[in-house]
């Protein structure tokens, strides 16, 4: 049973946190990175070559998170696979014992380490969830009968804080009809940008988790600004990070700040540590 | 129109090499290419000039009215045989659509001197930009006249994606989200978007497409 789906229905905050699968075959380091976030989180997000960049694949990944008995949030990207190959993964990930799935579009592959390669974008991740909704009711895209349906929970990205807002929420609309039941937020900054789209998103029946960027150093502010796609770190919060005599400790009492806010806002809260995992329970408030 | 760019010369030179040819003959393309300023009368005289430097020997050249249509390829080239018959090989300055025709047309080793870009729209002289895909299943009526498939860069029928900032596209910047733009031209016509839109049907745009109008007149 999907505990991320049990909690949110019931109302419950939920707290989840990201592992990124290895560049290579090797998961000791991230098995020890699960370690540490796992007993602050109700489930972990397993990313899909994120970036664009060649990693383990989600799959395996969150196959092996579960083995260690942690619930894992499944990822796929719309980037890498075509309808045929995203349509097995899913029926591959429901056989695993997978059952939160969180659909994405997919960074262009020219921002990845393989920019030579061809960006597949067959479906776009409403399609997509639109085809996991019907997998779930026992048959595949062409409509053809399963043997043995899927009971995915399936969940998708917003960006509370991207203009135009008339766009983003009718965009969000559209995933929530689709069937999307619970949303990941990109790093938010602006609480009151974080309630305009709760109250906007709540009353159609979706949950929203919002997610914290724990920013430790000048660096990250940088390398967030000029690299991450539709994330930009306002000048007030770089400021406090720059101007603080040590920046991962100011990053952790900020985050603190935040995840304080967004239980008060949201559904629930996904801590992204960017490396700073072990400070995860305090940024929690949950001492250690 | 098919838009084309000069291909590099290195390519070029190193496939006369491969054969030893010591002497060619220029095709070049009185539609796209000539207005791509790629493959009208000043390119090919410049390509000459260029196998002069080589050492190179141009047999002749023409401007094919239509390069890409078989038959006129065929008469053209018939128009200039004596120079054909002394040439090695046969460089073409058109799209690789008026390159294949030649090479149908004329039994010598045929080369590209082009490299095909798209199906571009004329913003004005000498401004091309990519509208269209020919995908065989057109959403322009659910989009506002605004082609996703194409100028989304990541092809999403239903976005914006994650990357949209501020109504720009993550990937090229400095442009407006196609889905963006298509929300805001739908509300100003006062027409309601459509939903999602649904998959697209691939098997229209699978190679090589082919239409005989004959068949298609017979149908009415
Ligand atoms: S949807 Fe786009 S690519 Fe396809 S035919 Fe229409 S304009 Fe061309
Ligand atoms: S920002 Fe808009 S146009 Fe650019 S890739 Fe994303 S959806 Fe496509």
């Amino acid at each position: 049973m999907s505990r991320l789906r049990d909690m949110l229905e019931a109302g419950e905050f939920v707290v989840t946190g990201e592992v990124a699968p290895p560049k290579g075959a090797d998961l000791t380091h991230m098995h020890a990175a699960v370690d540490l976030l796992a007993p602050h989180c109700h489930a972990l997000n397993v990313t899909d070559n994120q970036g664009a960049s060649l990693h383990l694949a989600s799959l395996a990944a969150s196959k092996a998170i579960l083995d260690r008995g942690i619930e894992p949030i499944f990822q796929q990207t719309c980037r890498d696979r075509n309808r045929l190959a995203l349509q097995s993964d899913l029926l591959a990930a429901w056989s695993l014992g997978l059952e939160n799935v969180l659909m994405v579009t997919g960074d262009d592959p020219r921002a990845g380490d393989h920019p030579n390669a061809k960006g597949v974008f067959d479906l776009d991740s409403t399609q997509l969830a639109q085809v996991a909704v019907g997998m779930n009711e026992g048959h595949d895209m062409m409509g053809h009968e399963l043997k043995g349906s899927t009971g995915f929970y399936i969940g998708g990205a917003m960006f509370p804080e991207a203009e135009p807002w008339d766009v983003q929420l009718a965009r969000t609309e559209q995933k929530i009809e689709a069937g999307i039941r619970f949303f990941q937020t990109q790093a938010i900054f602006d609480m009151a940008k974080l309630e305009r789209a709760v109250e906007a998103v709540r009353p159609l029946g979706a949950k929203i988790i919002a997610s914290v960027l724990v920013i430790k150093s000048p660096g990250v502010i940088r390398f967030v600004n000029e690299h991450l796609a539709g994330l930009m770190i306002p000048d007030a919060i770089a400021d406090r990070i720059r101007g603080a005599e040590d920046p991962a400790e100011e990053a952790i009492r900020l985050a603190a700040e935040q995840v304080r806010e967004i239980r008060q806002i949201a559904d629930g809260v996904h801590v992204m540590p960017l490396g700073l995992d072990r400070a995860i329970g305090r940024i929690l408030g949950e001492g250690a | 129109m098919i838009i084309t760019r000069p291909r590099d010369w290195s390519r070029i030179k190193a496939n006369l090499e491969s054969i030893g040819a010591r002497r060619v003959f220029l095709m070049g393309c009185g539609q796209c290419a000539t207005v791509a300023h790629t493959g009208g009368e000043p390119e090919l005289r410049e390509m000459a000039e260029r196998m002069a430097e080589v050492g190179v020997e141009v047999t002749g050249w023409t401007v094919g009215e239509v390069t890409c249509h078989l038959n006129g390829t065929r008469l053209e080239s018939r128009k200039h045989q004596e120079a054909i018959d002394a040439a090695d090989a046969v460089l073409v300055l058109a799209c690789g659509a008026g390159v294949q025709t030649t090479a149908d047309a004329i039994g010598k080793p045929v080369f590209p001197a082009l490299e095909s870009l798209f199906l571009g729209t004329v913003i004005r002289n000498g401004i091309f930009e990519e509208r269209c895909q020919t995908c065989g299943d057109c959403v322009l009526d659910q989009t506002a006249g605004i082609c996703p498939v194409t100028t989304c860069p990541k092809g999403l029928l239903n976005g914006p994606c994650g990357g949209m900032w501020d109504g720009m596209c993550e990937v090229l910047t400095d442009r407006e989200c196609t889905h963006v733009r298509i929300r805001k031209r739908l509300a100003e016509q006062g027409r309601a978007s459509k939903g999602t839109l649904a998959p697209k049907d691939f098997s229209t745009a699978l190679k090589p497409g082919a239409v005989d109008i004959h068949d298609r007149k017979a149908e009415r």
